[in-house]
């Protein structure tokens, strides 16, 4: 063939080369198609691990337990009995030594997200006992009338 | 036709045969899945359990660092009314990360919209939350290996090799991906990967105090959510679209997609 089609033909071979090149040492060993073929297990592999490594903040009531015994009874004993810990104390990350104290969620707005009543028929909501957030009370916290662990008002 | 050119021809449909059959057999997820039976988590989700407190969204992006105040959540809760005339009226205010605590339907540019208890037929919440799909949209979309399905049916963003071209957040029928504003990449429900492998439960579901949100093993038959999804009447969302979604609804009404 004539140089002038040899030319052109280097360049195209050369770009694949490099291509070839750039790929060898970028992509990692562990990228491929896995065991589950191209269409839905092309990954790298260590990328699992890296996502079971990510690190945990709630830790769950069993956690809480386990230097908490007379907070977690007292709950366990009264209507909010399935409340885990951590949706009223923030998660308990690495405590007690990151944060040394949970900050807790007092407020209003926390409690009437199950008891802001709502008449919705064919959902538990509906079974909750519920106030009118615009009359009852307003200003205060619920707490300062509710004891969060027992909140039923005849049982204090 | 010459003997030669016929033994010639002979060769090389043999050979391209057998290797697209071989490539056929390699890239069957169906088979690979079979050989696998040990482990494939799903979700279930009981709607009339739901009291839309938004604990589950509060919870999933403390637990997974996504922007408290962006509008992006890994789930969220809708509620449902359905009037007394048949009108389906629908709304998530922030995903339902501070719960549904007023009576007035969020109708976006329409404004508040307050209905009438005695007018209201059916009222209910629908947590949703990425489906891990058997076949998933996304995956098959993405062109550089970033979303992908791991052995145990979840699906997954690496996210050191999403150039974020945004495929898959377009190819998801059910929209619960999105671009991530901290890592600047595509995001989603991971089924708390790094929680469910070491034995624990779900952010979403260890929040939920009323047990509206499950997950366990499809293929352990003694699992109680792998029971109730066999033997109870439970739906998915978007059948028609072919993904077989993971996600496991009881109580799931026609509005509902």
């Amino acid at each position: 063939m004539k140089g002038h089609v040899w030319r052109p033909l280097y360049v195209v071979i050369g770009i694949v080369v490099l291509l070839l090149l750039f790929r060898f040492f970028y992509v990692p060993d562990d990228f491929g198609i896995q065991d589950q073929g191209f269409t839905f297990g092309f990954h790298r592999l260590s990328n699992e691990q890296e996502w079971k490594d990510f690190p945990a903040k709630y830790k769950g009531t069993e956690y809480c337990n386990e230097c908490h015994d007379d907070k977690v009874a007292s709950i366990s004993s009264s209507q909010h009995e399935m409340i885990p810990c951590e949706d009223c104390h923030g998660p308990a990350r690495n405590h007690p030594e990151d944060p040394e104290k949970l900050v807790v969620n007092r407020s209003r707005e926390l409690c009437i997200r199950c008891h802001s009543k709502l008449f919705m028929p064919s959902s538990g909501r509906n079974d909750i006992p519920g106030i009118d957030p615009n009359t009852h009370n307003t200003g205060m916290e619920c707490s300062e009338c509710h004891n969060p662990h027992n909140p039923s008002l005849e049982d204090m | 036709m010459k003997r030669r050119d016929f033994l010639k021809n002979t060769a090389v449909f043999i050979t391209g045969a057998s290797v697209s059959l071989s490539a056929l057999e390699l890239v069957d997820p169906k088979e690979v899945l079979a050989s696998r039976p040990d482990l494939r988590w799903g979700f279930l989700v009981d709607t009339y359990k739901c009291v839309g407190c938004g604990m589950c969204v509060k919870a999933c992006k403390l637990e997974n660092d996504i922007p408290y105040d962006a509008n992006v959540t890994r789930t969220w809760v809708e509620r449902y009314v359905i009037m007394k005339s048949g009108e389906v009226v629908k709304d998530s205010p922030k995903g339902a990360r501070d719960g549904f605590t007023s009576k007035l339907v969020d109708q976006g540019e329409s404004g508040p919209r307050l209905l009438r208890d005695k007018e209201i037929a059916q009222g209910f919440f629908v947590p949703k939350l990425c489906n891990h799909c058997t076949l998933p949209a996304c995956v098959q979309v993405c062109p550089v290996g970033a979303t992908y399905s791991t052995a145990d049916g979840v699906v997954l963003v690496d996210r050191k090799w999403c150039i974020g071209c945004g495929y898959c957040i377009m190819g998801c029928p059910y929209g619960v991906r999105f671009f991530h504003p901290v890592v600047h990449t595509a995001d989603k429900c991971t089924f708390c990967y790094h929680r469910i492998t070491k034995g624990g439960n779900t952010a979403c579901a260890q929040a939920c105090p009323f047990g509206a949100r499950r997950i366990g093993n499809l293929r352990d038959p003694n699992d109680p959510v792998a029971k109730e999804v066999l033997n109870g009447r439970v739906g998915i969302l978007r059948d028609e679209y072919g993904t077989k979604p993971n996600v496991y609804y009881i109580g799931l009404n026609k509005e509902v997609h």
